[in-house]
């Protein structure tokens, strides 16, 4: 592999590591809050429990969210220097703000969340985790800030070879952060549920004493799942209806669109053949993509080689062309499981309201299982909007090999790649064994300080 | 002053708020091996920063995203430039940050000393590599004339940034024993005034060793203000280490001062540059030829006026919460 090669694995595999634990910070903070909230409220006990169990696997899961945030930060300057130098003007801002704005608040109230069960008043403890959750939450925003211009840049001028800001107002208001965020915030919110929703279903499966206590959970998870659901798919619609004007060509790559077509036709699956740019084989909707675009069974959704073209006169010779069969394949999985999950949601909506879940075992062992969709669609939505804006690293203004940091070695990035990536493995393999060891103890009564004394050191 | 400037004072602030509050986290990871003779020893010492670490390494990421926003040459010079030296350090904040979640989740005494080991390493290592590493911004590293820094690892070595890594050891270690010695109680506060006493008459001399080198091997100290401010550390280390006996409060903030001192004298001695070529003084980089336009430099400046002092309001207020000493009958919540 080359450095290119080296320098975009390290990053693909450090970011899609990060937001593996991102969004269950981002939605579990919610519920977590929401249940103290609770406490704090009715005075039951239960619901104080509820926030110490699920708090407990969410620091479990925040610290490897925390560690990797800070590699997210330095990897711009250490293996995208020339990208650095290019953008700091624009993209350095939201990074900084959301370091003040957010990290700060986050990791402040978390520690005194943590600690402060006993030193502070009930409200004010329970007004901690609502700032850990506003903090997280609100750090996505300034993170998606950077990452929406990098899609779709607005407010800047190239001056003196740099992109300079020149319009605040324009990089907040940028109209793809304000459908991408409520999109990423909604998706969390989907993880945070569905994590809820498996290891309360798992415990209610075993009918053991805690069933109250799981009941309770499981309903504030399913009242997550459903928003959660519902709200990413729609937001998720109105996403690819921007991106129909703002990113014609990723569009077109996720839809396998190589010509232009007014009506157009969805292709629900197809062979793609991306060397002789045709689709062997599609299975084809006519209007389809047409009315999902404009919501209407008519209007230009525009086709690869035609945007190929227009972007050479524009940009210059050069092939403009995303990957194909993976957007195309992204796309369609992300989609299919965000529909799943609302599926999944709105049924143990009707299976509860009747009061057949208990009876209905079948049910609670596929939710038990159902926690990893999210995961999946997070993590291949991502593959998609980024992979399928290349060439670029800032939309038609920097290609991702001009971005490199041109003064570190080969052997030092492989270097990097091979050490991060092995202590990757081995910190998910211990955090995913202290999260399913500790899901499924379950709230045990304030664990005993487990001691004990070793002869001498 | 121009808001280049303002900049710089204000990531100088940054990293001065940083090694302040960090230090002592670190140094109580460095002295945890020493000072907890068993297991809830350690916990109690670990306990001390519990509550704060996380929040104080905020001022690490903050200075960098200010970095990044303010002077992206710099960012991207030092970062790229620093490659390997800032994946070690990376390596050792990823351990060191899961060790405090890991640690008493498993009863194993082998568990436990794993992660302990983590915590000292993950805490040694970066307050070592500081050290160097800003060491290496007033010695001068070979930066080219387009601002890329040509070399590796071994370029960062010398005799004498690996003295500004001894010191900063020297100096965290010291800081975190007095802040031990404040937070705990019983035997622990006695063996971390113990390390306090033998230790701050050598953070002293590693002090008045690097300032001699830094006069003969770089230019920080050709103007007066870096001189001042690197000989009131040093004053600062020797009257906080002659009071620490009955002033443990006092010394604590002097020492603290020294910390402050030492990066505000490294500062003024850089300025204006803020990374010094090695190869060509023409090609340093300086607070102008890696700036930011003016415009994102005075939307920073509005973002930070309002947003830093909320910042130490609630982290000052966090301290306040956690004012009381721990001891081996403390509750632990954690």
């Amino acid at each position: 592999m080359d450095v290119l090669g080296i320098a975009r694995s390290q990053f693909a595999i450090t970011s899609i590591y990060h937001f593996f634990f991102v969004p269950l910070t981002m939605g579990l903070s919610i519920l977590v809050a929401i249940m103290e909230t609770r406490y704090v409220r009715s005075g039951e006990e239960t619901y104080k429990r509820m926030a110490k169990f699920w708090g407990k696997l969410f620091l479990i899961n925040f610290a490897l969210g925390v560690v990797t945030g800070i590699v997210m930060e330095f990897q711009f300057g250490m293996n995208w220097s020339a990208y650095s130098r290019f953008v700091g003007d624009v993209f350095g801002v939201p990074l900084a703000i959301e370091a003040l704005l957010a990290f700060f608040l986050e990791s402040t109230f978390l520690g005194i969340w943590i600690f402060g069960w006993e030193k502070l008043p009930k409200g004010l403890h329970a007004a901690s985790i609502w700032a850990v959750a506003i903090g997280s939450n609100l750090s996505a925003l300034w993170i998606l800030m950077a990452n929406s211009w990098m899609q779709h840049p607005v407010g800047f001028e190239i001056i003196d070879g740099r992109a300079q800001l020149v319009d605040f107002g324009a990089l907040v208001s940028n109209s793809y952060l304000w459908l991408q965020f409520p999109h990423v915030v909604a998706s969390a919110l989907t993880t945070g549920a569905f994590f809820v929703l498996a290891v309360s279903a798992w415990h209610l499966l075993k009918k053991e004493s805690e069933t109250d206590f799981f009941r309770k959970s499981f309903r504030i998870g399913l009242a997550a799942a459903v928003i959660g659901s519902v709200l990413v798919v729609g937001l998720g619609h109105l996403q690819t209806q921007a991106m129909v004007q703002n990113q014609p060509m990723k569009v077109a790559a996720a839809e396998a669109l190589w010509e232009t077509e007014d009506p157009a036709a969805l292709s629900l699956a197809a062979l793609i053949d991306e060397t002789n740019q045709e689709n062997p084989f599609a299975i084809r909707i006519p209007y389809a993509l047409s009315l999902l675009s404009f919501n209407r069974p008519s209007g230009e959704v525009r086709g690869i080689l035609d945007l190929q073209a227009e972007y050479e006169i524009l940009y210059g010779p050069g092939d403009y062309i995303p990957p194909v069969t993976l957007s195309f394949w992204t796309f369609r999985i992300m989609v299919g499981l965000g529909m799943l999950m609302a599926l999944f949601a709105f049924a143990a909506l009707y299976l509860d309201a009747r009061k057949l879940l208990t009876s209905k075992p079948i049910y609670l062992r596929m939710l038990t299982f159902a926690f990893l969709l999210p995961y999946l669609s997070n993590t291949v939505g991502w593959l998609l909007t980024e992979f399928g804006r290349q060439p670029w690293i800032v939309f038609g203004l920097l290609k991702v090999q001009d971005g490199i940091s041109p003064g570190v070695s080969t052997s030092a990035m492989k270097t990097s790649l091979i050490a991060f990536m092995l202590l990757y493995g081995i910190l998910m393999v211990i955090d995913i064994y202290l999260l399913v060891k500790f899901a499924r103890t379950g709230p045990v009564e304030e664990t005993p300080q487990a001691e004990f004394e070793p002869a001498v050191i | 002053m121009d808001l280049n400037v303002l900049w710089f004072v204000l990531i100088g602030i940054l990293f001065s708020g940083f090694f302040f509050l960090e230090g002592f986290d670190y140094g109580v990871g460095i002295l945890l091996p020493f000072l907890g003779k068993n297991d809830r020893e350690r916990r109690v010492i670990i306990n001390t920063i519990g509550p704060v670490w996380d929040g104080n390494e905020v001022w690490l990421i903050t200075a960098g995203g200010a970095m990044f926003a303010a002077f992206p040459g710099w960012y991207a010079t030092l970062f790229s430039g620093f490659y390997l030296a800032l994946v070690i350090m990376l390596l050792a904040l990823i351990l060191r940050g899961v060790a405090f979640e890991f640690r008493s989740k498993l009863v194993m005494p082998a568990w436990r000393k794993l992660w302990d080991a983590m915590l000292f390493l993950g805490s040694l290592l970066p307050a070592l590599l500081w050290g160097v590493a800003m060491a290496n911004l007033i010695l001068g590293v070979p930066v080219d004339a387009d601002q890329i820094l040509r070399g590796g690892l071994l370029d960062l070595i010398s005799v004498y940034t690996l003295i500004g890594g001894l010191f900063s050891v020297l100096l965290f270690t010291l800081h975190g024993a007095m802040f031990l010695r404040l937070k705990t109680g019983g035997e622990l506060e006695e063996r971390a005034a113990g390390v306090v006493k033998r230790l701050w008459p050598f953070v002293l001399l590693a002090g008045g060793v690097l300032m001699t080198f830094s006069s003969s091997n770089t230019d920080m100290f050709d103007s007066v203000l870096p001189v001042f401010l690197a000989s009131a550390g040093l004053l600062a280390i020797l009257i906080g280490g002659v009071i620490s006996g009955k002033r443990p409060g006092w010394s604590f903030i002097l020492n603290g001062l020294t910390i402050v001192l030492a990066t505000a004298a490294l500062f003024t001695g850089l300025f204006p540059r803020v990374m010094v070529s090695s190869l060509d003084p023409g090609w340093s980089l300086t607070i102008y030829n890696t700036s930011s336009s003016p415009y994102t430099l005075n939307i920073m400046s509005i973002v930070a006026a309002i947003f830093v002092p909320l910042v130490l309001v609630y982290q000052g207020w966090t301290y306040y919460i956690f004012r009381k000493r721990l001891t081996t009958e403390s509750e632990l919540e954690y």
